[in-house]
């Protein structure tokens, strides 16, 4: 084991906190050698490491921080770590979008997309590598980043805790870097969306803690009388994200230098803990998130005022108190006690018009401006976005009657739906605040290209009609041959011909996956030459004929 | 902060707050908005009624309705057993097999009973329609490793091959390379003779030795004229259909290396009516004897 000079960072230049930092980096880096020299397994010892090349590269980064003698203004927002974020996003967005398509031709050519001499291309590790990586990095990134933009903005304070914004968007990447190789290395718990081991579940409660202390640090000393409604959705995200997390990674780890840990839970309980989890990670994190961006962005890019207020508070109440219990609609028809699945299913009846309520809010303010959505297509992507919000919110409860559920269960309707929800809600929303952030953090007139965008929304629309609408039929088709009996009472199909069945419909899917990556790396570019500062010079210039309705 | 104000285009007064520039109207909740609302926890409320919901300390509300979904899976699950129960039972009832066969509203039953037990159970080896893979014998030809009868059949879907039951169908085609039996050239030689048993062009002069070898080694099992032996699961060389393949790497791999394939035995997992189906479909996708 190579030895390690401690460092010592003399806080001369920096603030009080310099010195408990380098501290904590320096206990962390020791910690981190010490389980890579006494690993249980050859994969923790490989964590050990990044977490250690982390410090100290973290360490680094102090240094240079202090050395510089930068003395940060006070008074001025904090938007470097914005621009980190608008940057990580872009970049763990294409990331996740390139594995989405990837597994999608797995799934629609098995024989020409199987490598089993390279096993971390096993459809099995690239799946939660996707799902991981649109969610909580992609999503994650774009959540954190817009949080702290809007949360200095409304409140007119620069954020709290000096460094802990950095600390908390960097100890974020590093727990996406330990959960992604996690994956294709094989260490997994196998909880869907909550598949990062024991280890990299504490790191993320450490860095989610940290998170919560900076954005309400930052809402306890705004100079605005009243908390904007944007934050309420962001402080409910950030709270109850937490209470799942912890809860649902509740394991004990075999050794303290091992990977493997076991769940608290077992059976149905730990199944039910497992969807309670799984269905509010949509509810909080795609959900609530996300509806704080568009409380944010498109009053803004519309420049109109949100159309009620009273409806924001109801609805942000009954969606909270609602949506907890919706969990059990992902059980039904299980060993889950029959009353559960009862009230899963009637709470997910009744989340139907909270839900929405957020969509009346989010197209009405569009109320004396609806012209702008032909000329201005990011506000358009927003506003297309809230659409397929309120179709994939009313298609939820659909889907969590018992009844429909049993068709539906198990089949790629759910693909669908969730991909709806994916690709339309929180992919254009997110897509809208991007295009929004990087003229305004980077102080650019407007965009590279209005046209570009125009290409991104119109490639990416119709890439995502294409997935759904296939996963709506061959969903449906799949759990009709499911159930299928012949005149004799046998099953009609066997379970290998459901699968034939599928393929053309597993072509168009991977076609739209396609098509929705294309869009975003036109965006990527655009974003890109916006930040650069440049303006395309060659845009078709806005036809007359497009004046805005008087 | 901002006064309240009449909002111009739509003539609805502010809230009077005012956040970056984002201010707010203060327009009611949506009318069918909140009945919607009403009425969807309205339905939930008269649900619970009547579906099992809100737990105590001593079990849950029954509902009106006493509804169990246990009980409705036990119920399908028996009319579906009385609606076969009426075949299922002739077909349990016959003393042999092909007796079935010239029963045609019993043969009809029992081939749909098949395919349908065929495609969940068998179809993952042999292929959907029975047409096999590389290791998994296609049944839809005439040449059959153990036998083409309906008794065959049944006995090597019913105890398997090599799957570990006392009655399992058994034989060895022996790894002659790796374990020493036979040297590299006498393989090279019996790849050669094996090639040209089935008519094909091979190097006359090492089939030539290979013959003494094929004699010595294989002839007990393979026949003298490699024409196979299905009493003891040996296969026909002569005919062009191979398990594993019959170009001279793969002949050479087989010599080298063995095989020994397991088809499970089924009589654990189906039931003896299930497995008489399955035996007659089988016999009836091509060439049953």
């Amino acid at each position: 084991m190579t030895s390690v000079t401690p460092r010592t960072a003399t806080a001369t230049t920096g603030g009080g906190d310099i010195p408990f930092i380098a501290a904590a980096l320096g206990v962390g880096l020791l910690l981190a050698l010490f389980v890579a020299a006494r690993a249980a397994d050859p994969l923790m010892s490989a964590h050990a490491f990044i977490f250690a090349a982390a410090f100290v590269g973290g360490g680094f980064a102090l240094v240079h921080h202090v050395s510089s003698g930068a003395k940060a203004d006070p008074t001025a927002y904090e938007f470097g770590v914005v621009k980190a974020g608008v940057f990580a996003s872009v970049f763990w967005g294409l990331a996740g979008f390139l594995v989405g398509v990837v597994i999608a031709a797995q799934l629609a050519f098995p024989n020409i997309f199987y490598f089993p001499e390279l096993g971390w291309t096993n459809f099995g590790r690239l799946r939660p590598l996707h799902t991981s990586a649109v969610i909580f990095a992609f999503g994650g990134n774009v959540l954190i980043a817009t949080s702290f933009y809007v949360v200095q903005r409304t409140s007119r304070a620069k954020l709290w805790g000096g460094l802990a914004p950095w600390f908390v968007f960097w100890g974020y990447q590093l727990f996406i870097v330990i959960a992604a190789t996690g994956y294709l290395m094989g260490v997994t718990q196998s909880r869907e969306y909550a598949e990062p081991e024991w280890y990299a579940d504490l790191w993320l409660t450490l860095v989610w803690v940290v998170y919560l202390l900076v954005f309400l640090g930052t809402i306890l000393k705004r100079k605005e009388p009243h908390i904007y409604v944007a934050n309420w959705f962001y402080l409910a995200f950030i709270v109850t994200i937490a209470m799942l997390h912890i809860v649902n990674n509740l394991a004990i780890p075999v050794s303290l230098t091992g990977v493997k840990s076991y769940s608290l839970f077992a059976g149905v309980q730990d199944a039910l803990t497992q969807w309670w989890y799984g269905h509010n990670a949509v509810g909080f994190f795609l959900t609530a998130g996300f509806l704080a961006i568009m409380y944010y962005f498109i009053p803004k890019q519309a420049d109109r005022p949100v159309y009620s207020y009273r409806l924001s508070i109801i609805h942000f109440w009954a969606l909270i108190f609602i949506y907890i219990w919706a969990g059990p609609h992902h059980l039904h028809y299980t060993a889950l006690p029959e009353w559960a699945q009862t009230l899963g299913m009637t709470f997910s009846i009744m989340l139907w018009m909270p839900s929405w309520g957020g969509m009346i809010n989010g197209l009405m303010t569009l109320s004396g401006a609806w012209d702008k959505l032909r000329t201005d297509p990011v506000l358009r992507m927003m506003v297309v976005s809230v659409a397929f919000y309120g179709m994939s919110t009313f298609e939820g409860p659909l889907m969590s009657v018992r009844a429909v559920n049993s068709l539906s269960h198990y089949t790629d309707w759910t693909i669908g739906h969730v991909h709806s929800g994916a690709l339309g809600w929180v992919g254009y929303i997110s897509f809208g605040a991007l295009y929004c952030l990087t003229p305004w953090l980077w102080k650019r007139k407007s965009l590279y290209s209005n046209q570009l965008v125009e290409w991104h929304f119109w490639i990416s629309t119709i890439g995502i009609l294409l997935y759904i609408t296939s996963m709506w039929v061959s969903g449906i088709m799949q759990g009709l041959m499911w159930r299928a009996y012949d005149a004799f009472g046998f099953l009609e199909y066997s379970f290998v011909e459901t699968v034939e069945a599928m393929h053309p419909y597993y072509i168009i899917r991977m076609s739209g996956g396609l098509l929705f990556l294309t869009g975003a790396l036109i965006m990527a570019y655009n974003l890109w030459r916006t930040a650069k500062g440049d303006v395309r010079e060659k845009e078709f210039a806005a036809s007359p004929a497009l004046a805005p309705a008087e | 902060m901002a006064e309240k104000e009449i909002d111009q285009p739509t003539g609805v007064e502010t809230t009077g707050h005012e956040w970056d520039g984002i201010k707010e109207l203060n327009n009611p909740l949506p009318r069918w908005w909140v009945i919607v609302f009403y009425i969807s926890i309205i339905w939930s409320v008269i649900y619970w009624v009547f579906m099992p919901s809100w737990p105590g300390i001593n079990g849950y509300l029954k509902g009106v309705r006493n509804h169990t979904e246990r009980a409705n899976v036990e119920a399908s699950m028996a009319e579906l057993a009385a609606a076969r129960s009426d075949q299922m039972s002739r077909l349990l009832a016959v003393d042999n097999l092909g007796e079935i066969e010239n029963d045609p509203e019993l043969l009809q039953y029992t081939l749909k009973a098949g395919e349908s037990i065929f495609g969940d159970n068998c179809a993952t080896c042999h292929g959907a329609g029975g047409q096999g893979f590389k290791g998994y014998p296609a049944l839809v030809d005439d040449a059959w490793l153990w036998g083409g009868s309906l008794e065959d059949i049944q006995q090597t879907i019913r105890y398997g091959i090599r799957s570990g039951h006392p009655d399992a169908r058994l034989n060895t085609m022996q790894a002659f390379g790796r374990d020493g039996i036979l040297s590299s050239s006498q393989i090279s030689d019996l790849v050669e003779y094996v090639t040209s048993l089935s008519g094909r062009e091979a190097d006359e002069a090492a089939a030539a030795r290979g013959a003494q070898t094929f004699a010595q080694t294989c002839a007990t099992c393979h026949g003298p004229e490699g024409r196979g032996d299905p009493a003891q699961g040996a296969p026909n060389l002569t005919d062009h259909i191979w398990l594993y393949g019959g170009d001279k790497i793969t002949l050479q791999e087989t010599l080298y290396q063995g095989r020994g394939g397991v088809m499970p035995a089924w009589s654990d997992r189906l039931s003896e009516e299930q497995i008489a189906a399955l035996a007659v479909y089988v016999h009836s996708l091509g060439g049953g004897e």
